[in-house]
């Protein structure tokens, strides 16, 4: 029965990133799922490169996963019954360049959730996890079922 | 005695208008997003063509806060070089000629906040960048995006950025 929950969890937020095209256009894959928060790659592109000197992924990329798997982590509050969220705000701290060649992966955790709003932490990293490539902090409307 | 005449205006243009493309077509993640940039002198408009894989909520159907995020990133750190190259275009230093592709460093993204105002609807989107502050080693810019109407901005954002040469 449990198993089967976190299976329906895990199709139910493939589903979603599946659905959002500017998500696929940028290849963005979901790792792993659960109770608010959510896990999503991204792999290295040629295309997305924003410094062409270095090769390095240009940050706008990196805040679209982020802002992608903090919607996911919010869509999956399926205690508090969330049918949908837009991003509010989201601010992002570029700690290094991503290395060149490598997936970046960003796990999302909702760490407060109010009636209308839930409070996200995202850390961004690449094959280096010890060392994160961007964090960021947001808010996020929340629509419930009624 | 005599002055030299002013150069014609068509060759000031073409020059202006040969550093702006250099510059926006050395960065491949601009390319992908389809980001033009309209010029008015030194102001600079960017504009975001309305594309299917910029949706990020099909529902609606709404821009993704992704796309909107990156386009005003893109906006600002190309008003930041623009300016760079502008100075040192007029200072007579700098032949977009002999630039072929090269463009120097880019400023670096530090942080950058983004406020969401209304959903990016599916047409186009337009995008402009004021630097706040320019310092040797810092920059702030702020970044205002709207769509059919100038007055109700979708999202605007704010941001710091390392300028190029000063590494770490």
């Amino acid at each position: 029965m449990r198993a089967g929950m976190e299976e329906q969890r895990q199709r139910i937020a493939r589903q979603f990133v599946e659905a959002v095209p500017h998500a696929m256009a940028l290849g963005m894959r979901l790792e792993a799922v659960g109770e608010g928060w959510a896990e999503l790659s991204m792999p290295y592109d040629a295309r997305f490169v924003g410094e062409p000197a270095t090769g390095v992924i240009h940050g706008g990329a990196v805040f679209a996963l982020m802002d992608t798997c903090s919607g996911a982590a919010v869509l999956n509050l399926t205690g508090a019954k969330v049918v949908s969220t837009a991003t509010l705000d989201l601010r992002i701290d570029y700690m290094r360049p991503a290395t060149p060649g490598q997936r970046i992966r960003a796990r999302a955790e909702c760490h407060h959730l109010t009636r209308t709003v839930a409070f996200i932490r995202a850390t961004a990293t690449d094959d280096d996890a010890a060392r994160p490539v961007a964090t960021a902090t947001g808010a996020f409307t929340v629509e419930r079922a009624k | 005695m005599s002055r030299p005449p002013p150069e014609p205006v068509q060759v000031v243009k073409q020059r202006r208008d040969a550093a702006l493309s250099t510059l926006v077509a050395a960065v491949p993640y601009i390319g992908f997003l389809g980001v033009g940039f309209d010029r008015r002198g030194d102001e600079l408009t960017a504009i975001l063509p309305f594309s299917d894989r910029l949706i990020g909520n099909p529902a609606l159907p709404a821009l993704h806060g992704g796309a909107t995020a990156a386009f005003l990133e893109i906006t600002a750190i190309v008003e930041l070089a623009w300016a760079q190259l502008w100075e040192e275009m007029e200072a007579g230093r700098l032949d977009p000629g002999t630039l072929s592709g090269r463009i120097p460093l880019l400023p670096k993204t530090i942080d950058l906040t983004v406020d969401y105002l209304r959903a990016g609807l599916p047409r186009d989107a337009y995008a402009r960048a004021h630097i706040t502050r320019s310092g040797r080693r810092y920059a702030s810019v702020r970044v205002e995006a709207w769509q059919d109407n100038r007055a109700r901005p979708f999202a605007q954002a704010s941001g710091h950025f390392l300028m190029p040469g000063e590494e770490g």
